[in-house]
């Protein structure tokens, strides 16, 4: 017999009031707008539309793992045709941070996460550049937390004090 | 009347292409606007992966750069999409909701901060384009160009529109006006207003996917042959510029709205950081 996937009722109303905007999840008609101007769905199996409407019953282990989940590019096109006014990114946003904690994070992301707590910033920074920064006439290091000793502690200690050096270790913080 | 913004440079620009950060500090200067140093900023931080993680310390991090500029009574000026997508988003947050920026101010309490949601954020084209305005711009324009460019808008500059209330976010027109003031020619092309492939985490995920979208643009761009794409966001920017080595028979030079700027006000070629850039500007 084929097996169906159970709602959760409960991962529902989490993701309700999971962050600004995803309260509007279930003014979801399924429309199709979204899907339909999704660019990166045009090219992939991404459907923005199925991904709402597993929100609304819950499908939690559905939506956790998938690959699916992290195809959109935040491009906000699908929010701003929505003719229900339904905050889908920031609905998506709410939905990965849910996969993150429960440790559902590429290994790549987490590359990009520990460059955060190392050096303050998404990209790595090596010598040519601050050679070619040199010879332009700017300062070797940008006046950013690189190479700011003070600034890097303290942004460190604002994602400690949020939990995110430990979730880049493996999420169930 | 004399303008002022904290200028915040982010990670893209300084660390990857540092011609957009002196581009933009002399063509400014030019202006007659002052940009202030956000001494100690950090990562805005990126809202494709910093926001997908944890929303907590994305708004967090957010306020800490906001807080630096209040402190200077100073609005914030970006030079990308995504720091002003980040910083703009966040700043909406703390001030529409107190109940999150009671949470943020626990947090930035532990390093001596506070943030009070006095300060606005900007983006630096809408600030030339709003601020400054086409008039004083043309003023400076001491080297006309006459190239025909593909504008690229990205997503967070313009949308969510709700909430930014720049340009219509289907058929915008600022940027094309604000290259046009330099005398090179914008074409419009197919798909215009569509994603580069790079955001919400997906470079870094699946690069595959992201350069398919990516290759989907250049396409579109070849087809009605412009010479270059112009852009205002370094990791799109980024996305272009190091997509199309690995995309046979693509060879569109990239360059950042205030490189062509740099260009136009006559700036010497060696101070725009072109060299760090993979698909060779050679125009």
């Amino acid at each position: 017999m084929a097996k169906i996937a159970e709602p959760n009722p409960e991962f529902t109303k989490k993701v309700l009031e999971g962050g600004p905007g995803s309260d509007t999840l279930m003014l979801c008609y399924q429309c199709g707008t979204c899907t339909a101007s999704c660019p990166s769905g045009r090219l992939t199996a991404f459907r923005t539309r199925q991904l709402i409407r597993k929100a609304q019953l819950g499908l939690k282990d559905e939506i956790m793992s998938s690959e699916e989940l992290w195809l959109c590019t935040t491009c906000y096109t699908c929010m701003e045709r929505c003719p229900r006014e339904v905050q889908i990114t920031d609905i998506i946003f709410v939905l990965r941070n849910m996969a993150v904690k429960e440790g559902f994070m590429a290994e790549q992301h987490k590359k990009i996460g520990e460059n955060m707590l190392k050096i303050g910033a998404t990209v790595p920074f090596g010598e040519e550049m601050k050679k070619l920064r040199v010879r332009m006439g700017l300062p070797e290091n940008p006046p950013t937390t690189v190479g700011n000793k003070k600034s890097m502690d303290d942004f460190r200690k604002v994602m400690e004090e949020c939990g995110f050096d430990k979730l880049m270790k493996g999420g169930k913080s | 009347m004399s303008q002022k913004y904290a200028f915040f440079l982010g990670c893209v620009a300084p660390l990857r292409y540092p011609g957009i950060e002196l581009a933009t500090r002399e063509v400014f200067k030019s202006l007659g606007v002052e940009l202030t140093e956000l001494e100690g900023a950090g990562c805005c931080p990126a809202p494709g992966v910093i926001r997908s993680f944890d929303q907590t310390t994305w708004l967090a991090l957010a306020a800490r750069n906001l807080a630096l500029a209040e402190a200077q009574k100073t609005d914030i000026m970006t030079i990308c999409n995504g720091c002003y997508g980040s910083l703009f988003e966040a700043n909406h947050i703390l001030q529409h909701h107190p109940k999150e920026l009671k949470k943020v101010n626990d947090v930035l309490g532990k390093i001596g901060m506070k943030y009070t949601g006095t300060i606005k954020v900007r983006h630096f084209a809408e600030v030339l384009y709003k601020e400054i305005g086409l008039e004083k711009i043309k003023a400076q324009v001491n080297t006309p160009l006459s190239y025909t460019v593909g504008v690229h808008y990205g997503c967070h500059f313009l949308k969510p529109t709700k909430f930014k209330q720049l340009d219509d976010s289907e058929r915008p027109k600022i940027l094309d006006e604000l290259v046009e003031v330099t005398g090179a020619k914008s074409i419009n092309y197919r798909d215009k207003m569509m994603c580069c492939g790079a955001g919400g985490g997906v470079r870094s995920r699946d690069a595959a996917t992201a350069l398919r979208m990516t290759e989907e643009k250049l396409k579109n761009l070849k087809a009605v042959n412009v010479q270059m794409i112009v852009d205002v966001c370094p990791f799109c920017h980024l996305q272009y510029d190091r997509s199309q080595k690995d995309l046979p028979g693509y060879n569109i030079p990239v360059i950042h709205l205030s490189q062509l700027y740099g260009m136009a006000f006559g700036m010497p070629r060696e101070k725009l950081g072109l060299e760090a850039h993979e698909t060779k500007f050679n125009l």
